[in-house]
């Protein structure tokens, strides 16, 4: 087995017309945190989207653990049973507790036994900090306590890789460093972890690896210390600046 | 004159017409001639509830299954939808009750089959199949207003399809979908009047029956609109219960 977690090589997505991904190459290995960054509508979040198949890519080919994604449902299957995925808007279950929101997959999809499940989902409840709100449901949260649910459901399926499309975006910011304090936990653990985001702040602190996107290419990508310092292209130079000035 | 125009519906009503005699007499509860009639009136209450009510659970059924193929990303699903649906829908209610009790035992016959169609079958699979077409599309209105998030994020903990229909998708929707699913109940409880033109001894089919033999029209129709009334009345206020549970429960 390779280290690769995840390999995606001359990826091309089209919505429409519109080429919304160009020749995508990227690979992320086991253990290292990646984060992407860009303007909006460069084709960040599509692109994490591809990796677990929430989007179809028309072109190119993109692994995850060795095991190529193709239209066959049993890849699919395979592919997202071992990358989680924590979504901008928390994507809670509304009318199940907390507890069940994080005991659904593991049973069902798992074949887990309620007890078994119940017990991993209050452990890594306790993992996000929020050990006794098992019974409430999601909408009785904070939107930081919601976000922290949604990454301990992600970690109740125990993925080898967890996906974050943009994780503290819908947050108000007095919450948005209790979920970046979980995700640096994680990171810190080992965890293979791919983050769309712009918190600076956090990339700085726990990427390996940086990647700038921009009208759906890489334009550069490179080590955080000189990402930051001497970007390369001017349009990553010029994102930089825009959003590193407050 | 004012007065008179409004005081004018229940002269019509309590028999101070001059031209014709009135004959409450018939549904009179109070004589052994009228309390025979109104019984044989209300006996085919049972009959209108029985046909309604198994109507309603198949249509509630089959629309669920029109409705699903209608959600699919595969455009030759959503064509299967949209034209059962649009088909169905076109067909008058009385034409396809004709067509199913006289004939699809022909249709049957041709295939070898000998399955005879009753007024009662032909009555329920009419209405059930009219009516799916319009429940197909109340499933699919709701379960297309519940996020496509939460699809995603059913998905992404390993949910397979029926998985994320039966215990993510349906029961949110399922609020919004129970409401106008039993409006639609009320629907079909008046439809299944048609049910009397195939033979089926339902209230309409009695009180035609009646007013054959004792020549009252408006006194023996006027009680079968209150029938119904009731009828209707009964479902209204379960489906307000229903709607005020839905909604409890969505706040809770």
């Amino acid at each position: 087995m390779s280290d690769a977690a995840i390999e995606l090589a001359g990826v091309n997505k089209w919505f429409g017309d519109f080429h919304v991904l160009k020749n995508i190459d990227l690979t992320v290995k086991t253990g290292e945190k990646v984060v992407v960054c860009g303007p909006s509508g460069s084709g960040k979040s599509t692109v994490v989207r591809c990796i677990n198949q929430l989007e179809k890519h028309q072109k190119g080919t993109i692994r995850v653990d060795g095991v190529e994604l193709t239209d066959d449902p049993k890849s699919v299957a395979t592919i997202r049973s071992e990358v989680g995925m924590v979504f901008q808007q928390f994507n809670l279950f509304p009318h199940l507790t907390v507890l069940e929101n994080l005991t659904l997959g593991p049973i069902k999809a798992r074949g887990l036994s309620r007890k078994e499940a119940e017990e991993k989902a209050r452990h890594y409840l306790a993992r996000v900090h929020i050990p006794d709100q098992a019974d409430k449901r999601p909408t009785q949260l904070s939107g930081g306590q919601q976000q922290r649910v949604a990454i301990a459901r992600s970690l109740c399926m125990e993925p080898r890789v967890l996906l974050f499309d943009e994780p503290t975006s819908a947050l108000d910011p007095e919450m948005i460093s209790e979920v970046l304090d979980v995700m640096v936990e994680l990171a810190e653990e080992g965890m293979t972890m791919v983050v769309v985001t712009h918190e600076m702040g956090f990339a700085r602190k726990v990427a390996d690896k940086m990647i700038f996107m921009d009208a759906g290419e890489i334009v550069e990508q490179g080590h955080p210390e000189h990402f930051f310092t001497n970007p390369q292209s001017e349009r990553c130079r010029k994102f930089l600046s825009q959003i590193l000035q407050h | 004159m004012k007065k008179l125009l409004l005081i004018a519906p229940f002269l019509l009503l309590t028999g101070c017409s001059s031209s014709q005699t009135w004959g409450w007499y018939v549904i009179d509860p109070t004589t052994a001639s009228g309390w025979t009639n109104v019984k044989f009136l209300i006996s085919g209450m049972g009959a209108t509830i029985q046909i309604s009510l198994i109507a309603a659970v198949l249509s509630i059924a089959i629309g669920l299954l029109v409705a699903l193929p209608g959600l699919s990303e595969k455009r030759s699903w959503r064509l299967v939808n949209r034209v059962y649906v649009e088909f169905i829908r076109a067909i008058p209610l009385l034409p396809m009750l004709f067509w199913v009790f006289y004939g699809l035992p022909i249709v049957f016959q041709s295939m070898g089959l000998n399955i005879p169609i009753d007024p009662f079958w032909g009555a329920i699979i009419t209405l059930a199949i009219s009516d799916s077409a319009f429940t197909a599309e109340i499933y699919r209105a709701g379960i297309q207003s519940i996020a496509r998030g939460q699809r995603e994020a059913a998905q992404t903990i390993g949910l397979n399809y029926i998985q994320t229909m039966r215990y993510v998708i349906l029961p949110q929707a399922i609020r919004r979908i129970l409401p106008p699913l039993a409006n639609q109940f009320i629907y079909i409880v008046k439809m299944s009047a048609f049910a009397s033109v195939i033979g089926m001894q339902e209230l309409t089919r009695r009180a035609n029956e009646l007013v054959v033999t004792e020549y009252r029209p408006l006194e023996i129709y006027t009680l079968l609109i209150f029938e119904y009334l009731i009828l209707v009345l009964i479902i209204s206020a379960g489906v307000r219960w229903l709607e005020r549970r839905m909604g409890a429960d969505e706040r809770g």
